[in-house]
């Protein structure tokens, strides 16, 4: 197998036995890059000269026989969204087109203890705002199983450059599926931690009490390995919790015999895609086969998800997009008549549609007179979207659930209906809500080739449950190794 | 819920420092108007006696003196440095002598 389908830990054993060095690694994966990259277009930024530098650091370490992390020298993609030191972070958006951070990101701190070799920034949604990644200011981004597809949003370039073999693993952020839905989408692993779990220090801020960072891989084992590493509280974020981070490599456990596994009814409606029910269904049959007791449960609100969602995102982001006024960093639209006028310019012309309408719709549910019929009333509905939640747990172990309603669409086919593309996270929304730990794992292709995503939740901090039930279903099922032919003669 | 009017848009892109010419007022006006009547299904809940959620780790108090059995999370006012004013400036449009440079707000009298 080429070193660029390999899985971290595969690669880590390779180079602990000095069968590689980073740098052919390192080199392995920017020709990859070369040549299909200019097709899939996940990268804003590619940070060769920096990578190969972290590489020879890697290699000295192996080569003078020290105990190497596990993700020392291994070749990793970062969305755009986290702040990389001395690296341009663009949030997608032409506001921060020339923004360098000052500082990384804790997540960044994190990854380089362990030794990795940066890869690049991918593409994203504007500000992380989107479900297809075509809300990005500079490209599209295009699914690898079919270039004529999107890859999923917000985190679309994470996801495409693990499926396409141009990186071996990424990150990505999720605030209501962005790192599920493309996962799901690109047929990858991805996984979006408790609220909490992760530092959001040097994660450009979207809808504060929902954005949590976490990893796109291509197994789960990978995955484990990254949580590993960026898992943990933190001084810089008042919001990280500081519970105790177990080793989640020892939750790789073949074995779900006497784990409950519910099935919510509400996200089996008459509109979900057929195709992808059955295959789910499917895969629910497998792990029970496989020994785990499956049960129907109700989430009553799930319908309400997507209206809440779309009140507090874009409220909690109108208060945080506050800041780019063209004062500290970032574009200012030249030769302003006064201040304010300054402020509405850099604006207007920085922001691009999506992230306009998303601070309008925010700026409006906490607008006087709006504030309770909006806002609190959205807070109040996630209340009892997350005590769904918390019965559902009091009976089940792990909830299954299709990622996304459909495969990947088409590019172009939503972006004149801003509420259809909304209506693309009615699978990822509702744990957003209530802040739990969920995976997206391959579970098969639809007739037309394109992934199928089995999406399982645990409860609050219960990472390990769905890690179980993850890599049993993986070690049991070969969805995981079926790799898109990336058609590089195409027009792309 | 009420709706959003023309005017309404206006007044809410003022308050958002935002500013759209006709057109764009008038599509942010129907997309923001059917999205809002999308949203009016939650109205269908009744939810007076539901307390609402900011945050879904309610153990998590952000102030001092917290409340027994909470844990508050606050830093030591403790003095660290800070970045230097060139790492900081070398991001600003308009630096200027130390400071970021904005049009001038206040008349020279």
């Amino acid at each position: 197998m080429p070193l660029h389908e390999l899985t971290a830990h595969a690669l880590h054993e390779k180079l602990k036995e000095r069968e590689i060095t980073a740098q052919e690694l390192t080199e392995a994966i920017y020709e990859r890059i070369a040549e299909v990259e200019p097709h899939v277009k996940g990268y804003l930024t590619l940070t060769k000269d920096i990578a190969l530098e972290q590489a020879d650091r890697a290699d000295q370490g192996f080569q003078n026989g020290d105990e190497m992390p596990p993700l020392a020298g291994i070749p990793i993609a970062i969305k755009d969204v986290i702040c990389t030191k001395g690296v341009r972070t663009t949030c997608g958006s032409k506001i921060l087109d020339n923004f360098v951070p000052p500082y990384n990101a804790t997540v960044m701190t994190k990854l380089h203890e362990q030794g990795v070799v940066m890869v690049g920034k991918t593409n994203m949604d504007e500000f992380a705002m989107g479900s297809s990644t075509e809300n990005s200011a500079y490209q599209i981004t295009h699914n690898p199983w079919d270039l004529d597809t999107i890859p999923g949003g917000s985190s679309g370039g994470s996801a495409a450059v693990v499926s396409a073999d141009t990186a071996v693993c990424s990150l990505g952020s999720d605030t209501g599926g962005s790192i599920r839905q493309p996962a799901a989408l690109c047929g990858v692993v991805g996984m979006k931690p408790t609220y909490g779990r992760v530092s959001r220090y040097g994660l450009v801020a979207f809808a504060s009490s929902l954005d949590q960072i976490g990893p796109f891989t291509k197994d789960v084992t990978d995955c484990a390995l990254l949580l590993n590493a960026i898992c943990g509280s933190d001084a810089m974020d008042a919001t990280s919790v500081d519970v105790p981070v177990p080793d989640f490599t020892q939750c790789l456990i073949n074995d779900v015999d006497g784990l409950k596994i519910g099935v919510p009814k509400e996200y089996f409606t008459p509109a979900l895609d057929t195709e992808i029910a059955d295959n789910v269904h499917a895969a629910i049959a497998v792990l029970e086969e496989l020994g785990a007791t499956v049960e129907e449960v109700s989430l009553p609100h799930t319908e309400y998800a997507i209206a809440t969602y779309y009140i507090i995102a874009p409220a909690e982001a109108s208060a945080n997009l506050a800041r780019y006024d063209g004062v500290r960093y970032g574009y200012r639209n030249e030769n302003p008549e006064n201040l304010i006028s300054m402020y509405k310019k850099t604006r207007s012309k920085g922001f691009g549609e999506e992230v306009k309408r998303r601070i309008m719709l925010g700026t409006f549910a906490l607008s006087a007179g709006y504030q309770d019929a909006y806002y609190k009333k959205a807070q109040k509905v996630r209340t009892l979207i997350k005590s769904d939640f918390d019965a559902a747990f009091e009976k089940v172990d792990v909830i299954a659930t299709p990622t996304s309603p459909t495969p990947a669409f088409k590019i172009g086919e939503r972006t004149a209906d801003p509420l259809q593309m909304y209506l693309s996270d009615v699978m990822t929304t509702p744990a957003s809500h209530a802040g739990l730990p969920g995976i997206s794992v391959p579970c098969g292709l639809v007739k037309s080739g394109l992934p199928i995503g089995l999406q399982l939740l645990g409860a609050p901090f219960a990472e390990e449950n769905v890690l179980r039930v993850a890599y049993t279903f993986e070690q049991n099922t070969e969805y995981h190794q079926q790799k898109p032919e990336i058609q590089t003669n195409g027009v792309g | 819920m009420a709706t959003i009017t023309v005017d309404g848009v206006r007044h809410v892109a003022n308050l958002a420092r935002l500013e759209f010419n006709d057109e764009e007022t008038a599509q942010f006006t129907e997309q923001l108007a059917r999205i809002l009547d999308y949203i009016g299904k939650l109205n269908e809940l009744e939810t007076d006696d539901v307390p609402p959620t900011s945050h879904i780790h309610p153990h998590q108090i952000f102030i001092l003196g917290s409340e027994e059995g909470a844990r508050h999370v606050a830093k030591p006012d403790a003095v660290k440095p800070s970045y230097p004013i060139e790492a900081v400036l070398a991001n600003a449009p308009e630096p200027e002598e130390g400071y970021f440079g904005v049009p001038r707000v206040v008349d020279r009298g």
